[in-house]
């Protein structure tokens, strides 16, 4: 009796763990079906080359060529990257090999309050700060738009928001080289520059760029810090300080208004849905990464 | 204090010394104490390092070991904790103070670590890199070293053909030879191995003695074991620690026969 109770419970828990961990993995498939299913009407009226590579955005017009955004959110998550590379691994290099402990633990600390930070508050001061200061680069540079509002704004701030993601990501790498792997290159008479160049960076090179990869794709969905700050004008933004509108933002700012028009819905479930794919393989390309280095190494 | 008269004095007199009884040492260590932070790790360790010899370092876990070694390639600076006093005298100079080339020290300082850590890379690169730090340049003397070295410690029959292969495809007993290898291409004077056969199974264990027997007719070799057996098989001199002292030292024939302190007779009993 007790026996049977107990059998019971295990299969229940069993079953329980099964179900939650079908719904898991199903998730991504069941939000990318029932975006599929919305964009449809669009897909079948236009061909899908045409919608991503038109910039004739007229929807009242029944034109839907996505180019603009998808400019922009390539753009915009490219600058940061950039802007943010050789901050993160700097940080990263002084934090695990050169700090001492106190300073070490104080930083630590302070990535992980910025990685706490909801990206609307980075968006707030992006407008306080950031823009003001691109407007007067744009202006001394005689910029057609000077409001500061623009990609390179859009950049700084999406470089800001995911710094703290992508250096947790780079300390963590940098720990987990063993310390007997530097102390046998040291013991080779390799300096200690040496040592962190030539050995625990070639060490975990797939990792950074795993790393970098995912910032990438972290970049690429950021929405409200970016929307706030990037102008939001359907362009294609001819330099860093003219104003573009990346796919999230054309999300965020749209969906829910003009329904009325014909397919405006299946246009913006389709920019949804082509997120989602491109940060899906910008997942599933830094995972590949780390598996091929590490069947190599 | 003058450390000119220190070293010609540590040199001269005990040197004389040592060579009158037909003794060859290389490193002398002299009162060394060590602290990590307030905990006191050596004490006042009295040690000679034979030359073309391997001299062995026993003792319970957490007794020094490894930290002595440490100071012997300065690989101690790492610690900002860590504060020494005494002397290591190697080669007219006590390595212990500040104006010393810790480069250089750590080039004639090979070390072979308990586990193998090859570097990133293929299995030649791994001793190229260790002979670009010893500042051979050319491509075709680096290959002929390469093969030099990989055939000295046996492991030439084994990765000739696959030279261009990342390092970890190697087993760990190979890895364990390669990392000597690279180890000996820096042409060092000792080599420091700290319990370099505790990750290996007994054949590779067995080919690492016997490339530490050979080794010995060049090297000065100070060697870590908790292996008594190993001690007994390849030690030319010993030397007993415990709780950061160096408590019973001499040729393995005179201590293992008839060890003086009832810790050391604990030790070898608990050994067996
Ligand atoms: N970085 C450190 N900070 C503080 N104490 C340390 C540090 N490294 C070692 N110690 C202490 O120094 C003592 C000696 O350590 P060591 O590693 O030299 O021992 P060992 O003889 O090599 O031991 P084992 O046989 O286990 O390898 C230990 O008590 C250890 O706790
Ligand atoms: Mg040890």
């Amino acid at each position: 009796m007790n026996f049977s109770l107990r059998y019971y419970i295990e299969k229940l828990r069993k079953s329980w763990m099964i179900i939650s961990l079908v719904i898991i993995l199903s998730l991504p498939f069941l939000i990318g079906i029932s975006l599929l299913f919305k964009s449809w009407p669009l897909l079948v009226s236009t061909p899908i080359s045409e919608i991503i590579f038109s910039s004739n955005w007229m929807p009242t017009k029944g034109n839907f060529g996505l180019w603009p955004f998808i400019f922009s959110s390539i753009v915009v998550s490219l600058l940061g990257l950039l802007i943010m590379i050789p901050f993160t691994l700097a940080s990263a290099i002084y934090i695990t090999q050169f700090a001492p402990n106190w300073i070490s633990k104080v930083l630590r600390t302070v990535i992980d309050i910025l990685a706490g930070i909801p990206s609307v508050i980075f968006g707030l001061w992006g407008i306080i700060v950031i823009v003001p200061m691109v407007s007067e680069w744009a202006t001394s540079a005689n910029s057609a738009n000077a409001s500061g509002y623009s990609i390179l704004a859009a950049g700084i701030v999406v470089a800001v928001t995911t710094l703290p993601f992508v250096l947790n990501m780079l300390i963590e790498l940098f720990e987990s080289v063993p310390r007997e792997l530097k102390e046998s290159t040291l013991a080779m008479g390799a300096s200690h520059w040496q040592t962190i160049k030539d050995v625990i960076l070639k060490k975990i090179r797939p990792g950074i760029i795993a790393a970098f990869t995912l910032g990438l794709s972290k970049a690429f969905g950021e929405t409200i810090a970016v929307l706030m700050v990037v102008g939001n004008v359907v362009q294609i933004p001819d330099s860093i300080f003219a104003a573009g509108y990346p796919l999230p933002a054309l999300l965020a700012n749209n969906y829910g208004e003009m329904m009325s028009i014909p397919k405006y819905d299946s246009a913006l479930m389709l920019s949804a849905l082509m997120l989602l794919i491109i940060v899906i393989l910008f997942n599933y390309f830094a995972h590949k990464v780390i598996r091929f280095y590490q069947s190599k190494m | 204090m003058s450390l000119e008269n220190n070293t010609s004095l540590i040199d001269e007199e005990i040197i004389r010394k040592d060579e009158s009884k037909g003794l060859h040492n290389l490193i002398y260590v002299k009162d060394l104490s060590l602290w990590h932070g307030k905990q006191q790790t050596l004490k006042n360790v009295e040690l000679n390092i034979r030359d073309k010899g391997i001299t062995v370092l026993l003792g319970p876990s957490g007794c020094g070991k490894t930290t002595l070694l440490k100071t012997f390639n300065r690989l101690t600076d790492l610690d900002p904790d860590i504060k020494t006093t005494g002397s290591i005298f190697f080669e007219d100079k006590d390595i212990l103070t500040k104006n010393i080339d810790v480069y250089a020290l750590r080039q004639k300082m090979g070390l072979l670590s308990q586990r193998p850590h090859p570097l990133p890379g293929t299995i030649s690169d791994n001793i190229r890199y260790a002979l670009k730090l010893k500042g051979i340049k050319s491509k075709v003397e680096q290959d002929d070293r390469i093969e030099y070295y990989i055939k000295k410690v046996a492991l030439w029959d084994e990765v000739k053909d696959r030279l261009k292969y990342s390092a970890n495809s190697l087993s760990i007993g190979q890895q364990q030879r390669l990392c000597l290898a690279r180890g000996l291409a820096i042409e060092p004077r000792v080599i420091l191995a700290d319990e370099p056969t505790s990750a290996l199974d007994p054949i590779s264990s067995r080919k690492i003695e016997e490339q530490f027997q050979e080794l010995s007719k060049e090297f000065a070799i100070v060697l870590v074991t908790h292996i008594l057996r190993q001690a007994k098989r390849l030690a030319d001199y010993t030397a007993f620690m415990y709780y950061g002292e160096v408590v019973e030292k001499g040729k393995p024939s005179d201590l293992f026969e008839n060890p003086k302190t009832e810790i050391f007779k604990d030790y070898l009993q608990v050994g067996h």
